[in-house]
């Protein structure tokens, strides 16, 4: 018989030592004369337990990890391809609590299939939300879209629906939908998963935009830290232009849909959006005037439909169950589910798929099981390098967009990078205005001058000169920088800098609680 | 920017003396085509060494101890970010997050990424992985 085992291709499985460990399944299979089919899946998420392998068998895909190459011997003498008992073993994914108390839509075949085989994404799902969209008008997909209450995963939350029908609404002879995949953001990885683990519904989503516009041609802008993200994806897209779903005739839709990867040369701005367009033209990565909007000139000067990985990659399922399904989940006007990120100093890292309403502590705690080091958390920071640091004594907000506004913070992608209670805010807050200073386009004073005498203020504070008067400084700069920056690297690069000064203030050397 | 990836990729920098001909080709001036590669992070003037290793200095990376582990690549391999070894073995440079957040702190050894980076770890992959 055949023995199936799947042993994520993952680059974060990799980077802990997958493809050791599968080297290691296949050399000790043929030590042993065993018929073992490995595949190589994306990753289920469940982060700290990679290299993750799982084994197929009539009660289900039975879960061992972290496994190293060394142990593989040892699993096989155990019996590991029959689902054995071990120290390693953890059961059915399904059944483990950090996946099973999950939402899963967006993420609902990433480390399931094979992410190179159209037929495993077909018989999980794949291209049903497409098939109804080839028969849709195009008005009513973005009525479909902006009934789900989808809105920019990518961070800035705008409602998707509402950018497509600008689009839409945009004459114009040819239009663009640009997928930003330049997620720089640290504590952020679920657009890397998505790409890595599941292409072909981003490329679904995409195409389904393409119709939803009028766009005929999609891109792809891919941050060039992510090289496997960029094979996965370019693999996928020679497999669809081959089974017809790309192409001048999509799935026999008469409508045409070519898609193709750029790779970004590490600039952080060009996440911004219009930073991105700039930067995909050719030039320099440098942020534009708005407006117009990209929606009415975008790429090229053309209508563009521009979303984040995750948001485009949650369009298949709106149009396949429906706008209500979709809509079901969440809270207040956050609509849907969220992929959380657990990142930094947390024991059980990760992607904890689900509806918004959620709140911080049951994300560390009932999930992220706490630090990694075991230190009390102290303080987390949500939404990326420019998303405030939450302190303890709001860890029971919930995860919506708008309760987060209302306590100065943001939700942003849903990244969450955890801080035991060894770290200095102080330098958090400086590091912040360092990153600004560095990855500055340059292009508006406020965050280009803004940042730097921003780090040379908290020096000055640090050291101890005139703290009251550097104090006023700082406060007066943030300001200036949040209303005058043209985009959000300068615009909020104060959030993570106030909230470390209002929550943290001892660690300025300020008076007022630790 | 495929144009200078390919270069980048072909003589591992993008020298000065490419500007003139790609300025020409795409019909530009030079001074864009220059004002493009200074822009860029990615793009080198001068080749690596031999091997070229990053480090994350990102905060999910810093939560885990990216800052330690900065310390330690600067000292064991006695360079500054930016910096070849003068042998030509090894160039060290700074990358702002490797999207293994979960798994931090990361590096990148010749674009291979490493999770979990403890300071015994690094020198075993760069012992592993770095011929001298």
């Amino acid at each position: 018989m055949t023995y199936v085992v799947y042993v994520p291709r993952d680059a974060s499985a990799r980077s802990v030592g997958a493809d050791e460990v599968a080297a290691a399944i296949a050399s000790e299979a043929a030590a042993r004369k065993l018929d073992v089919k490995i595949v190589r899946n994306g990753s289920r998420g469940l982060l700290w337990l990679e290299p993750l392998v799982e084994v197929v068998t009539p009660s289900g895909r039975i879960a061992y990890g972290p496994v190293e190459p060394t142990e593989i011997p040892a699993l096989f003498d155990a019996g590991m391809l029959e689902g054995a008992s071990h120290r390693l073993h953890h059961g059915p994914v399904e059944s483990i609590p950090y996946f099973a108390k999950q939402a899963r839509l967006t993420f609902a075949r990433v480390g399931l299939v094979d992410p190179l085989s159209l037929d495993d994404y077909r018989a999980h799902g794949g291209l049903r939300g497409l098939r109804n969209a080839a028969s849709m008008q195009p008005a009513d997909i973005v009525q479909a879209v902006l009934a789900s209450g989808l809105r920019g995963r990518g961070g800035a939350a705008f409602p998707t629906g509402i950018k497509w029908r600008t689009v839409l609404d945009t004459p114009a002879d040819q239009k663009y939908v640009v997928c930003n995949a330049d997620e720089g953001d640290s504590g952020t990885f679920s657009d890397r998963m998505v790409m890595e683990g599941d292409p072909f519904v981003l490329i679904e989503g995409m195409i389904i935009a393409g119709f939803a516009v009028g766009a005929t041609r999609g891109y792809i802008y891919l941050r060039s830290e992510y090289p496997d993200a960029a094979q996965v994806l370019n693999g996928a897209i020679e497999l669809a232009l081959a089974a017809g779903m790309l192409g001048s005739n999509v799935m026999g839709s008469g409508r045409a849909f070519d898609l193709e990867v750029r790779i970004g040369a590490g600039s952080y701005v060009c996440g911004e959006e219009t930073a991105l367009l700039e930067s995909l033209e050719g030039k320099r990565g440098v942020v534009r005037y708005r407006p117009p909007m990209p929606a009415v000139s975008g790429l090229f000067g053309k209508p563009t439909a521009l979303n984040n990985v995750v948001t485009l990659a949650s369009i298949p399922i709106i149009l396949d169950k429906g706008a209500q399904h979709y809509r079901d989940f969440g809270a207040g006007r956050s609509h849907g589910t969220l992929a959380f990120q657990l990142a930094g100093n947390i024991k059980h890292g990760g992607i904890v798929e689900l509806a918004f309403g959620v709140t911080l502590r049951e994300l560390l705690y009932d999930y992220g099981g706490g630090s990694a080091t075991g230190r009390p958390i102290r303080a987390v920071q949500v939404g990326g390098p420019l998303g405030a640091f939450v302190p303890e004594h709001h860890f029971d907000t919930p995860l919506d967009y708008e309760a987060f506004i209302a306590k100065g913070a943001i939700v942003g992608h849903g990244g969450i990078v955890a801080f035991d209670d060894t770290v200095d805010m102080a330098k958090m807050a400086r590091y912040a205005l360092e990153f600004c200073a560095i990855e500055s386009c340059g292009k508006c004073t406020p965050c280009r001058i803004g940042s730097t005498r921003g780090v040379e203020v908290i020096d000055r504070l640090l050291a101890g000169d005139r703290p009251q008067l550097q104090l006023t400084v700082l406060r007066d700069l943030c300001e200036t920088m949040e209303h005058a920056s043209l985009c959000a690297l300068g615009g909020m690069t104060p959030y993570p800098v106030r909230s470390a000064l209002e929550h943290f203030p001892g660690d300025f050397g300020l008076g007022g609680p630790p | 920017m495929p144009i200078l990836h390919a270069i980048q990729h072909e003589l591992g920098c993008v020298p000065r003396e490419v500007v003139p001909p790609v300025a020409h080709a795409l019909n530009i001036s030079r001074a864009e085509v220059a004002g493009v590669i200074s822009f860029y992070h990615d793009f080198r003037s001068t080749p690596p060494g031999r091997h070229v290793i990053k480090v994350c200095r990102a905060e999910a990376c810093q939560s885990m101890g990216a800052d330690a582990l900065v310390a330690h690549a600067k000292q064991s391999l006695g360079i500054d970010f930016h910096e070849t070894r003068d042998d030509g073995a090894v160039t060290l440079e700074p990358v702002f997050c490797l999207g293994n957040c979960a798994l931090a702190p990361s590096i990148t050894i010749d674009g291979c990424m490493h999770g979990r980076v403890t300071p015994q770890r690094f020198d075993d992959l760069v012992q592993a992985r770095v011929k001298s």
